[in-house]
């Protein structure tokens, strides 16, 4: 057994409300030292598969085909045994 | 124009879809549910707003691999016409038969409002009727409806008259004003090249009777009745 973690972000040149609200939200509480902030989704995904090639290799087919948009995000994978 | 609704769990502007088209338009219509795959009897399919599958991981990207989308694919490939509304233009965009994607408002809130629409172009099947540069008045009601696309994307829908309506002020003046979402171009709706596929965030079945404050709306069904008479003829 696998577990994987996958990271979807927003590209860099598309826009973040979110972020933007939550800079806002930590810059109000007084961290001033705060220039950005992107939000994004985590995944934990608990995957049966023979060894971790097999689950990262499936683990991208489901970012590419489901978990993430193309047109908007990235994404990242951790594989670890689980 | 036999037009066909679908029903995804979570959609929830069917029955104003069905009830602009059959009742107050009289033309026959059904419900599709989302596990059908054949839609060979309709002239017509309307994908209503709401929020499918829970709108969860994105809008409209469960909804995109329903079994009754590669039907609604290869409908739209064949000619048929498809209007995708609100949520349904987001799974419009998820299944890649239109561009781009639609983003969080920039305000970061659900809005709930009339807005005024500019119709960009009268060559898609949704806006025959309309003349270019018409103002509708229109609801909107969407928290993610913020287009976007990147900037290759943009400049070819803009270069091919893809981009149908836009937010507008009441004279029809685009202004960032008028914008209610941050969309790119205070772009509301686009079509796919062959003009069959339109995408709105707006709700004009919300807008086709007085009582409600608008009629507008019947413009865009009253266009695709137009599109398949012409078809026919």
């Amino acid at each position: 057994m696998y577990r994987a973690e996958v990271f979807v972000t927003l590209k860099p040149v598309v826009n973040d409300p979110a972020g933007l609200t939550i800079r806002g939200g930590l810059q109000a509480l007084g961290f001033d030292s705060v220039k950005d902030v992107r939000a994004g989704k985590y995944l934990a995904i608990t995957l049966d598969e023979p060894d971790e090639d097999r689950a990262r290799a499936r683990v991208e087919e489901m970012a590419q085909q489901l978990l993430a948009n193309a047109v908007i995000e990235d994404f990242r994978i951790e594989v670890q045994p689980a | 124009m036999r037009t066909g609704i679908v029903v995804f769990p979570g959609t929830w502007s069917d029955r104003d879809c069905f009830h602009a088209v059959g009742e107050i338009l009289g033309e026959p219509v059904r419900y599709v549910d989302h596990r059908e795959r054949a839609l060979d009897d309709l002239e017509l399919v309307v994908l209503p707003g709401g929020f499918s599958y829970g709108d969860y991981l994105r809008c409209g990207a469960i909804a995109r691999f329903a079994p009754v989308m590669e039907a609604v694919a290869d409908f739209a490939n064949r000619g048929g016409l498809v209007l995708g509304i609100c949520n349904g233009f987001q799974i419009l965009q998820e299944a890649r038969l239109l561009p781009g994607a639609l983003l969080r408002n920039a305000s970061c809130e659900f809005r709930c409002e009339w807005v005024h629409l500019r119709v960009e172009q009268s060559d898609s099947a949704f806006t025959l009727d309309c003349r270019p540069g018409q103002v509708l008045r229109i609801p909107i009601s969407h928290g993610e409806g913020n287009f976007f696309a990147d900037a290759a994307t943009l400049e070819s829908l803009e270069r091919a008259g893809r981009v149908v309506f836009r937010y507008c002020a009441p004279d029809g003046r685009v202004t960032a004003a008028a914008n209610p979402n941050g969309s790119l171009g205070n772009i509301a709706g686009i079509s796919n090249a062959r003009g069959n596929v339109v995408g709105m965030m707006p709700h004009p079945e919300r807008a086709c009777e007085a009582l409600l404050g608008s009629e507008d709306g019947l413009a865009v069904f009253r266009s695709a009745i137009h599109a398949l008479t012409r078809v026919a003829v």
